[in-house]
């Protein structure tokens, strides 16, 4: 047990003064697993940020609202088939909020009717253009995730009568107040005046994709009054219990097609979407990034594998007097396979840490180019990259230490 | 204290002979290349004793390094039998025979045959490493052997860094330093001129006094003088096996 160790230890330092001894020829047989590392690592960031960011993202959308929409969330690819369907009204909202409050063991806890445009808000010499407006009623606060930095939603009295108040995102109030407060204050919305009633925190980005922060949230009938009646809108059903997706899917189906006079036969005109639907779109993605990084990891890995095993074998070669001298000295068959097993894996350690410096430095270089790409640089990853390294090692060293230490040793100490 | 037993044993040995290391009976060796069979060894008989000095001699390609190998237990015979120290290793496998080679014998071999980037400490302390020795007593052993060979101020120098003569000693070093039964060396002065070569000499006579069983090969007959016996192989057998008179070349005299 203890010659083991010590076996062991000087094998480590006969890995150590290898290296050093052939500087360049170890940094250049590294290379495939340094290029491997760098791949699995950059690979398993991309996943995890892309993760990240979408549970992120997600929870804007909410993982227990159901979107009614005339259009489905995936499989655009058919798009024709939904054109023509009739338009989803705001008034479902009320409809469906009055058959929850009649329905005894309802699934359903709210519906929210919503409906939006991008327009520019001003106020006094200052303007944002392209922002989301949405109209909406008070119970809008109860589905989303929006907060209140300052001031606060609007109620129900204001939402019902219409009022010209407004809650307005980061980026708006950023754009025309500065720093200051913009509580009470008046801007204009595609010319019409709205009071400030409360400003909302920050929300990132979704996906990357767009701000979530460029956003001014109205009372539905002042949006109706002012913008269009006519323009896209979806009702936002919120669930008692998420564990019970589908019946509540199912209980609003019903509601839905009751709604619209759907005899039995005939098939549904409007979608009911849910955040499932991007997930299973992004799990698409993911799975993609995930393949082609293996691909990529998996050849240079597999190239490194060669490289290593290759430069093993003729290290194996070159010492062949070492290793019989070593064996006439007591050395004994595992000796020496350790000892060349720890050299191919303490190269493919090396070519590990610098490739997963390397990725570090990727990492850093790209969380400072997108700061909204959320990248995490895991310490899973880092492990899982030694294991990789380590399992390349054994694998592209077993073959030249197990011809070594099956050297006859006097074949061995006659080589010259 | 060792060698001190040992001493007993060999004056005593006249009378009482002192117990066998080496005994082997009718070892033949064969390599086989392509077609043609050689026969390196034809049935050679040996008895070796604790604490004797034999040199084996004979032309060129008469099997002295290949019988070297088979007492160094470097390599199996085709045929014969072999018992080293009362053990037959005539059958015994690659890892029984490395755990022979690494506690009961000492190489030294003719280019030296040292790690060229080790100091020569870390040279010496390889026997003991292999032997599962724990590093403060492997260092201080180490240390020890080498300054027993003289070389107790050349403990950081790399082989490099040394003389011929001084790279045999290391040599010398490593193989005493486990304390093995015989020590084996295959014409240790080969390489050396002929005054470092009575150097090296000087060292082995000096072994031999505290009591170890050397073996050399070689085919210089200067060389072979230092032997208390010699014996001469030709075509794999061996031709004569003398013991030589008790006599002291002036230089050795007076070494012990
Ligand atoms: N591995 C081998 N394969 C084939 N033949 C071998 C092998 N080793 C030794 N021989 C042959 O066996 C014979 C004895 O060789 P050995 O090396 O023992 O001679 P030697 O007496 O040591 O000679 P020298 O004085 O030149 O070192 C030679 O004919 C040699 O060619
Ligand atoms: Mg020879």
């Amino acid at each position: 047990m203890k010659r083991l160790l010590y076996e062991l230890t000087e094998s480590w330092k006969i890995a150590a003064a290898q290296m050093a001894a052939n500087k360049t020829r170890s940094f250049l047989t590294a290379l495939g697993v340094i290029i491997g590392i760098v791949a699995v690592t950059l690979m398993g960031t991309a996943i995890n940020g892309i993760s990240v960011g979408f549970d992120k993202s997600m929870s804007v959308i909410g993982d227990d609202v159901l979107y009614i929409e005339q259009y489905p969330w995936s499989r655009m690819n058919d798009w024709w088939n939904y054109r023509d369907r009739k338009k989803i009204h705001t008034e479902y909202g009320d409809k469906i909020n009055h058959q929850i409050a009649v329905t005894p063991n309802t699934n359903l806890m709210v519906a929210v009717p919503t409906m939006s445009l991008l327009r520019s808000v001003k106020f006094g010499d200052n303007s944002v253009d392209n922002v989301y407006i949405l109209g909406t009623t008070a119970d809008y606060a109860l589905i989303s995730t929006l907060d209140c930095s300052e001031g606060r939603f609007f109620n129900e009295i204001e939402s019902r009568g219409g009022d010209e108040v407004c809650v307005v995102g980061y980026d708006v109030t950023d754009a025309l107040f500065g720093g200051r407060s913009a509580l009470d204050k008046r801007v204009l919305i595609n010319g019409h005046a709205f009071k400030i009633i409360g400003t909302l925190s920050r929300q990132g980005t979704f996906l990357g994709l767009f701000s979530l922060d460029s956003i001014v949230v109205i009372p539905l009938p002042a949006f109706k009054k002012y913008f269009s009646a006519k323009s896209e809108a979806d009702v936002r059903v919120k669930v008692r219990d998420k564990t019970h997706m589908l019946d509540a899917r199912d209980e609003l189906t019903g509601i839905m097609r009751r709604l619209r006079g759907l005899s039995p036969e005939q098939r549904d005109d409007f979608n009911i979407n849910e955040q499932q639907a991007f997930k299973s779109t992004l799990d698409a993605v993911k799975a993609t990034i995930a393949i082609a990084g293996l691909f990529i990891t998996g050849l240079s890995l597999f190239v490194g594998a060669i490289g290593i095993m290759n430069i093993t074998f003729v290290s194996v070669k070159e010492r062949t007097k070492e290793i019989g001298t070593r064996k006439a000295l007591g050395a004994r068959r595992r000796t020496i396979l350790l000892q060349f097993l720890i050299e191919s894996t303490a190269l493919c350690l090396v070519g590990g840490f610098i490739g997963l410096a390397l990725a570090y430095l990727m990492c850093f270089g790209m969380a400072s180019a997108f700061p909204s790409f959320p990248i995490r640089f895991s310490l899973g990853l880092v492990i899982a990259s030694m294991i990789v390294s380590v399992l390349t090692g054994l694998i592209s060293g077993i073959a030249p230490a197990w011809s070594a230490s099956r050297l006859d040793p006097v074949t061995a100490l006659r080589y010259e | 204290m060792l060698s001190a037993e040992r001493d007993t044993m060999s004056r005593n040995s006249i009378h009482h002979p002192s117990p066998l290391v080496i005994d082997i009976e009718n070892i033949t060796k064969e390599y086989v290349m392509g077609e043609e069979i050689i026969h390196a060894l034809r049935g050679v008989t040996l008895q070796i004793r604790r604490n004797e000095y034999l040199a084996i001699m004979g032309p060129s390609g008469s099997g002295k390094s290949t019988l070297m190998n088979m007492l160094g237990c470097l390599d199996t015979p085709t045929s014969g039998r072999y018992e080293f120290n009362g053990k037959d290793v005539s059958e015994m496998d690659g890892d029984e025979l490395a755990e022979i080679r690494n506690r009961e014998i000492g190489f030294v071999f003719q280019t030296f045959n040292l790690l060229p980037r080790s100091t020569s400490l870390r040279n010496v302390e390889l026997p003991l490493i292999y032997a599962g020795i724990d590093p403060e007593e492997r260092e201080q052993r180490a240390a020890a052997a080498l300054a027993a060979v003289g070389l107790e101020d050349r403990l950081m120098h790399k082989p490099n860094e040394l003389s011929g003569g001084q790279r045999q000693r290391v040599a010398i070093a490593r193989a005493l330093v486990n304390q093995p039964s015989i020590i084996l060396a295959d014409e240790p002065t080969g390489n050396l001129d002929s005054k470092t070569g009575e150097e090296i000499m000087a060292l082995f006579e000096n072994l031999y006094q505290q009591g170890n069983t050397v073996i050399l090969v070689t085919h210089e007959a200067d060389i072979a003088r230092h032997a208390r016996r010699t014996v001469h192989l030709r075509d794999g057998l061996i031709e004569s096996d003398d013991v030589a008179p008790a006599r002291r070349s002036p230089e050795t005299a007076g070494v012990s």
